[in-house]
């Protein structure tokens, strides 16, 4: 069984898509998604562990071997990334059933768990694939099936969102299998180690610079990379509730993670951040990212778009970190993965709960509701904390390691740019938290209780994740230490 | 009880505090003896710690690495010692303090404002035994962000503005600099522990620890240098009780001793005097002392004048740290208690007038000293202390400090203390004055308002309209810690002598 872990990780969810559709009765199909993301997370983990101490596992696809066959192979880097999106999953899936069938009437319950359990296997699959094609394959399920599941969102303008996202991640998805077919013409393989290995040996051509470029782009557009991220803010306002908390913890993470594997195992080092100049081309727009999109966060009057800017401008450190191209600033980018996702994830999933309850996520009724929902509302606020990079939370540690990075790296403004751009997340925070707690609730204000309990105890795990690891940060540190260590020597 | 336990005790029990005052939220009489429990216990913990560490001890504990080689850990040292004594016994005071000043105001909240008290008091006691820079850090921010419900209590349109000033120079400060200079020193030295005698001695040349002293002194946005001051004066739209304890003791001090503590155990006076970049500092503490008791002189607010004289006083300390010799440490860390008890004194005067007679600009207390004679007299000595005149304990800081100016050789800072005491007696005095002096305007308000005088809300004697006993209590206790402080001032010299390397 344990031999086979790596293949589960993906089929289980991918068995359980078409379950979900077969079951259809409602919390049948929820009990299928919930068996699927817990299972998915034990193996995860379990897969994190072999790697740990073990070192790589290689798993051969119906025993096939490497470079014809499908390799999954499984590192720190993926393993731990592996971890990051089973455990958002497996904490999403309860909060779903009461959200979800709130937000989508209760006949069209199972078509989200099955477009969602698709969207899992395809995200799960995207990270432990050792195969460029494959890695391809799994990307359009996982987008195809995110386009759907925002297309769900109760608001008409959830249509458009999703179209828009369609469009764009549909480039974004041609330029990536152009950049793979490339790569493949150059070197005749697509085995992600096989293609590392050729390339090393190749002087520098133009099918390779071509291949870089499209790779760097497509990607870029699919974690939303400014000014790549056009298609975020609207996809992630108008899907559904549990939709933005689960892609927003999850899709650009995944996406991240790509961006990793292809700029320092697939291609080298040198070659991404020494004859491309890609370290300033990155470091320019990760801080553009940083500072506009937090500045545009401040003005915005729904909060769920609020946090959708400032996913933009959290995904700007993620790739600042990268930019360094050192093991501090790499460990932050990833470090700031798991971070990020835990974060938002959470603060997503309060917003949920308002919605449940207040059906609105603008700021304007969001007056008092900090004496309404108080549970929610102190989830939102630590979260929020968290963003800010206050300490004791996540978002220190991660700040932490890049002002780090920075420093290592010898750009000391980059570090005192990423710490300035702490205090736009202040405002964007504060201005929530002023209207909560010191604004009165309207005269008619109905008397609401506090979201139930099988949304707020996810709510509140993600965010208690927040501060845990913030504080103890044994895992996360080590793993993400390790995983830079590995794409760097790699290199 | 070891020392590394009852540290450990000391952050804790306010938080445990905390808990028991939020269940406790619909009983009242039952959440404000556990406040003054909380508070008697803590002060007895702290005091419980002076043996050891008089005798040179240092008692520590650890309570989880955060990030590898940079843990949670506490140490205290006489500097510490000394503040999280000031800060623990005024707690015990002002907490008597608040059940008159809050009943008798009818202040809304109280469970949140007792419970965020303590969680700012535990910060406190985390930040005066802090073990390394890390440590403080953390502990500065949870005392920002803890004392911001305090600030907005009264949830009015100008708390609000007041809460955004306080918490966007507080905590816009803390990140963009002092983190940086945090991270900066731990990237340079690769510790953050407060190690005697400094651990950027030869790490860096002087530009960049220069670099470095600004980004720590304007990081600590709490030790109000100027223009970075402005929060404080925001902060004076809290309960009184609040700005007595947090804004002229806890949180400010906690500032100035960051300040300390960054000069004497980060860079090392030393290293400090070696690299000669301090000089700055010095102008803009000096600038600050004046220019805060110039404004101070202005307004006609008792809060707020209060409030311009203690980002006056702050800079006393900071002064006297930035001339990097013995005898200024020495000045600056007593004057944190000297100070403290006197400001805190004349707050509770503010409050007291502000619930006896609803009163809160200067121009309207004629007369007023002799309807309120234990205030007045409080007022009086809290003011002479602040003053720098003996019998009272601010004298003595004032000597120091004084002397630590000569010492350094910069003789033009001593006419800056002089003229400081002169501008304080200046916007001290009066107050005063008018209360004894003055005859009562024809007061439309007087009485106006409560027929009952009840045990909660004040004491009526003849012409007497005073404050409420556990206001007055309060205030006797303080202004007679003003005095005693002058003939005890010795133990603060030996509990300081080692931290500014002077032989006891």
């Amino acid at each position: 069984m344990t031999e086979h872990l790596a293949a589960l990780q993906v089929v289980i969810p991918l068995i359980c898509a078409p379950l979900c559709m077969l079951v259809r009765y409602r919390d049948w199909s929820w009990i299928v998604a919930l068996f699927g993301s817990w299972s998915c997370l034990v193996i995860s983990w379990l897969l994190l562990q072999q790697v740990m101490t073990g070192g790589i596992i290689s798993y051969h696809m119906g025993d096939w071997a490497p470079p014809l066959g499908i390799e999954y192979r499984v590192d720190t880097v993926n393993a731990f990334v592996l971890l990051i999106v089973s455990a958002i999953g497996a904490v999403v899936t309860p909060y779903a059933r009461e959200s979800v069938r709130a937000e989508f009437g209760v006949n069209r319950v199972y078509l989200f768990y099955t477009s969602y359990m698709l969207c899992f296997c395809g995200l799960l699959g995207v990270t432990i694939t050792g195969d460029a094609f494959n890695l391809f394959v799994f990307l359009e399920i996982s987008s195809l099936s995110s386009y759907v599941l925002i297309a769900m969102g109760k608001d008409r303008r959830a249509l458009t969102a999703a179209y828009q996202y369609l469009v764009l991640g549909t480039i974004g998805a041609t330029f990536i299998v152009i950049g793979i077919g490339l790569l493949f013409a150059e070197t005749g393989t697509l085995n992600m180690a096989d293609l590392a290995e050729r390339l090393a040996d190749k002087p520098l051509s133009r099918t390779i610079g071509a291949a870089f470029g499209f790779l760097v782009v497509g990607i870029s557009l699919k974690l939303a990379l400014f000014p790549l991220h056009l298609w975020l803010p609207n996809a992630y306002t108008y899907a559904p509730s549990v939709v933005s908390a689960f892609l927003a913890a999850t899709a650009t993470k995944v996406a991240v993670y790509v961006l990793l594997r292809f700029l320092f195992t697939i291609f080298d080092v040198k070659l991404s951040f020494g004859v491309m100049p890609l370290d300033s081309i990155l470091l320019v727009l990760a801080v553009i990212a940083m500072f506009a999109a937090s500045a545009v966060a401040i003005f915005q009057p729904n909060l769920k778009r609020m946090l959708a800017y400032s996913s933009v401008a959290q995904i700007g450190y993620m790739i600042l970190g990268i930019s360094f191209a050192n093991v501090n600033g790499v460990a932050a980018g990833i470090l700031h993965l798991f971070n990020h996702a835990l974060m938002k994830g959470g603060m997503f999933l309060a917003l949920g709960c308002f919605f449940y309850r207040i059906a609105s996520v603008n700021l304007d009724d969001m007056a008092g509701i900090g004496r309404r929902m108080p549970w929610t509302m102190a989830a939102f606020v630590v979260g929020g904390l968290g963003l800010i990079g206050v300490p004791l939370t996540v978002g220190f540690i991660s700040k932490w390691y890049l002002v780090l990075g920075a420093f290592e790296r010898g750009w000391w403004f980059a570090a005192a740019l990423v710490l300035l751009c702490s205090l736009l997340a202040v405002v964007y925070i504060w201005r929530v938290v002023e209207v909560a707690y010191l604004k009165p609730a309207p005269e008619n204000a109905p008397d609401i209780e506090d979201a139930p309990p099988s949304m707020l105890i996810p709510t509140w795990i993600l965010i208690g994740a927040s501060i845990y690891y913030g504080i103890n940060t044994d895992l996360t540190v080590g793993a993400a230490k390790l995983a830079a260590q590995q794409l760097l020597g790699a290199g | 009880m070891t020392g590394g336990t009852a540290v450990a005790f000391a952050i804790g029990l306010p938080l445990f505090g905390t808990i028991l005052i939020l269940l406790n939220d619909r009983y009242p009489n039952i959440r404000e003896a556990i406040t003054v429990t909380t508070s008697i216990c803590l002060a007895l913990i702290v005091f419980g710690l002076v043996p050891e560490v008089t005798s040179g001890g240092r008692p520590s504990f650890v309570l989880t690495e955060i990030v590898p080689g940079l843990p949670i850990a506490f140490e205290v040292e006489p500097l510490g010692m000394l503040f999280a004594l000031v800060a623990s016994g005024l707690w015990v005071v002002t907490s008597i303090y608040a059940i008159g000043y809050m009943r008798s105001h009818h202040e809304v909240q109280q469970t949140r404002f007792y419970a965020c008290f303590a969680i700012a008091i535990s910060s406190a006691m985390g930040i005066c035994f802090a073990g390394n820079m890390l440590t403080l850090f953390i502990f500065y921010e949870i005392l920002t962000i803890s004392t911001y419900p305090l600030v907005t209590h009264s949830e009015t349109k100008d708390a609000v503005k007041a809460g955004r000033t306080y918490l966007g120079i507080l905590i816009g400060t803390s990140i963009a600099f002092l983190l940086l200079a945090i991270i900066w020193t731990w990237f340079l030295t690769g510790t953050l522990d407060f190690t005697p005698g400094g651990i950027l001695k030869g790490k860096a040349d002087g530009p960049v620890l220069g670099l470095l002293l600004f980004l720590y002194m304007y990081g600590i946005g709490k030790a109000a240098l100027m223009p970075i001051h402005q929060w404080l004066p925001a902060a004076m739209v809290a309960p009184t009780p609040v700005s007595a304890l947090l804004h002229a003791v806890a949180v400010v001090k906690a500032g100035v001793f960051t300040v300390l503590k960054v000069i004497v155990y980060i860079f090392g006076i030393d290293t400090l005097a070696g690299i000669g970049q301090d000089d700055w500092l010095m102008y803009i503490a000096a600038f600050t002392m004046i220019a805060a008791s110039c404004v101070a002189l202005t307004k006609d607010n008792l809060k707020a004048r209060l409030a311009y004289s203690t980002v006056s006083q702050l800079s006393y300390i900071i002064l006297g740290t930035a001339f990097a010799n013995s005898l200024g440490i020495l000045g600056g860390g007593m004057h944190i208690a000297m100070h403290a008890f006197g400001k805190i004194t004349l707050f509770f005067c503010a409050g007291a007038i502000l619930v006896a007679s609803h009163k809160t600009e200067i121009s309207e207390m004629d007369g007023l000293g002799r309807v309120m004679p234990v205030t007045f007299i409080a007022f009086l000595i809290g003011s002479l202390s602040v003053i720098g005149l003996p019998p009272l304990g601010g004298a003595w800081s004032k000597w120091y400090l004084m002397l630590s100016a000569a010492d350094a050789g910069q003789i033009i800072f001593m006419f800056v203390f002089m003229v400081s005491s002169l501008l304080n007696i200046a916007y001290l005095m009066p107050i005063v004055a008018r209360g004894f002096f003055a005859s009562a305007k024809a007061d439309k308000h007087h009485d106006d308002h409560h027929g009952e005088v009840s045990f909660w809300n004040g004491v009526r004697f003849g012409n007497i309209r005073e404050a409420p006993p556990f206001c007055l209590f309060a205030m006797t206790i303080t202004s007679v810690g003003c005095i005693l402080l002058f003939f005890y001032a010795d133990k603060i010299y030996r509990m300081l002598a080692p931290v500014a390397g002077i032989q006891g």
